[in-house]
């Protein structure tokens, strides 16, 4: 399951313990290049905690991380952030800059990464706003925007250094079904058109099924099972049965998962 | 079980003060000195730095000039009272202005920094942790010592010193109107202070207000830092930042001047 050479993603034997509580434990799997990998599980479970140990916001206790190839387990915080801008990180709730315009929002990790021109800049930022479908807001402030709009501005910024990975924190959550959806939507629409490699944290277990290549169930810290939605739903273990019945009844399309041809 | 153990964790950190005590003394000074490392190689946002000082320096200029007017004419008020029965009435300005360019100016300009700037570092950085905007800079490669500490360090240790200088002149000020309302004509009162106060005596209450900027910026920014739990952990993270600046300035005050009374006594 680990050690692909050619995986955008290998965690490997992954434990995360603070003050005596372990997190996570001894996790393993691997994420291919543009595949979009689920990471679900109940409240606690440890989903956002190894979701923030891949993009290098805490360090594991124990295992290695390798992303394109590097291990970043370890790294020096300056090399760490030479990795951190291969990887976008939208946050469960935006977790935009709130004294700041969606503009410079957007801008931020160009401006301060010093990675374009004034000009260039600005058409990054169109571009990217387009690419989640808002237009004209850029002056506004994340205050004066519902809530999928700042999820939107969220992966627009994200998306601004094109990063080779992007990783999801509940992008869903907090949404109307429709917005939800949208966002759901947009997330395949961005690794079809980009390719990136894209992890989601999740408990909408109909968005898993819909937008997921393969999804990992965590419970308690360890990892149960990786697969496909349709292998998920074919699964024994009474935790992922227990997981995915209310999809079952309801008949989501599990058995189309969305791999890129 | 999980209660148990939970209980015994809690237990365990109600009963380690020392541990609790070290970490903060660690984490402040690194706080501190990753700051400064930022500001000596001038990875400091210039614009920020400049808003941070009209914030910490410029706005607290009004608090800082009422306090120390009324603390000057209170203690004017009282010390006129015994000096002059003792018919030390000549020497009430320079006692006065001594207590104030040593002591009462960086004391007085110190709290209150502590109190206003302080409070609104610890819960700015606070509520930027705990809504992951603290996380969010560090997902874009950029750190928050540069960002928000050192701007905000920067800003306190140069201003401190302005505060004090401006708590000197409000709190001799008031001290004199309300001498010269008590009997000690302000000429006098002038006398006295060029007989009795040098300006080494105004130097060193500015070398304090320096150490009191800076502690005031490292511990509200190391709270701000570690502040954890939402909104709770933002009241806890403000009233620690503004409990912890005021008894270090006390602390730290104590020892200061034993210090630079010490230095002042080898050089004579």
């Amino acid at each position: 399951m680990s050690g692909s050479s050619d995986a955008a993603i290998a965690v490997n034997g992954v434990s995360y313990v603070v003050s005596d509580r372990t997190v996570l434990s001894d996790i393993t799997f691997d994420v291919a290049r543009g595949e979009i990998l689920s990471l679900m599980g109940r409240s606690g479970s440890g989903k956002t905690t190894l979701l923030k140990c891949i993009g290098g916001l805490l360090k594991p206790t124990q295992g290695t991380i390798a992303v394109n190839g590097t291990d970043i387990v370890g790294m020096s915080e300056a090399r760490l952030n030479r990795i951190r801008l291969s990887i976008g990180f939208v946050f469960q709730y935006a977790a935009l800059f709130d004294s700041l315009t969606v503009f410079d929002n957007v801008a931020f990790g160009l401006v301060q990464n010093r990675r374009a021109s004034r000009e260039e800049i600005r058409r990054i930022v169109r571009e990217r706003l387009a690419d989640v479908h808002l237009e004209g807001v850029e002056d506004l402030y994340p205050s004066e925007l519902s809530g999928g709009m700042q999820k939107r501005v969220g992966l627009a910024r994200a998306l601004a250094t094109d990063p080779e990975v992007l990783l999801y924190d509940e992008p869903t959550s907090g949404l109307d079904p429709v917005t939800g959806r949208a966002i759901d939507d947009l997330i395949v629409e961005t690794r079809d058109r980009l390719g990136v490699t894209s992890v989601v944290v999740s408990h909408d277990i109909e968005a898993i099924m819909r937008i997921s290549d393969r999804a990992a169930m965590i419970e308690d810290g360890r990892l149960l099972t990786v697969d496909t939605p349709a292998g998920l739903r074919r699964a024994d273990h009474p935790s992922v049965r227990e997981f995915f019945e209310p999809a079952i009844a309801t008949g989501v399309a599990a058995d189309q998962p969305r791999v890129r041809s | 079980m999980a209660e148990g153990t939970a209980a015994a964790r809690a237990r365990g950190r109600g009963m380690d003060p020392l541990r609790e005590a070290l970490i903060f003394i660690g984490d402040s000074w690194t706080v501190a000195f990753q700051g400064a490392m930022c500001v000596a190689r001038g990875r400091v946002r210039a614009a920020e730095t400049i808003r941070q000082m009209a914030a910490i320096g410029v706005d607290s200029l009004p608090i800082i000039i009422a306090t120390s007017v009324s603390t000057g004419a209170v203690l004017a008020f009282y010390m006129t009272g015994v000096l002059t029965q003792f018919g030390a009435d000549a020497f009430t300005g320079g006692t006065i202005a001594l207590t104030f360019l040593l002591e009462l100016g960086p004391i007085l300009a110190g709290v209150m920094v502590a109190a206003r700037s302080g409070a609104a570092i610890a819960a700015e950085i606070g509520t930027m942790v705990v809504t992951e905007q603290v996380d969010a800079l560090r997902s874009m490669a950029v750190s928050p010592i540069a960002y928000l500490v050192a701007p905000r360090l920067l800003a306190c240790v140069a201003m401190m010193p302005l505060c004090g200088l401006v708590s000197d002149f409000a709190g001799i000020g008031g001290s004199i109107v309300m001498a010269s309302a008590h009997g000690v004509p302000a000429a006098t009162f002038m006398d006295s202070i060029r007989m009795m106060a040098a300006e080494t005596d105004l130097l060193k209450g500015l070398v304090k207000t320096l150490w009191f900027g800076l502690t005031v910026a490292a511990v509200a920014c190391r709270q701000g830092l570690r502040t954890r739990r939402g909104a709770a952990g933002v009241g806890h993270a403000t009233t620690s930042s503004v409990v912890l600046c005021v008894v270090l300035i006390f602390i730290s005050d104590f020892f200061l001047a034993q210090l630079l009374m010490g230095a002042s006594v080898a050089s004579q």
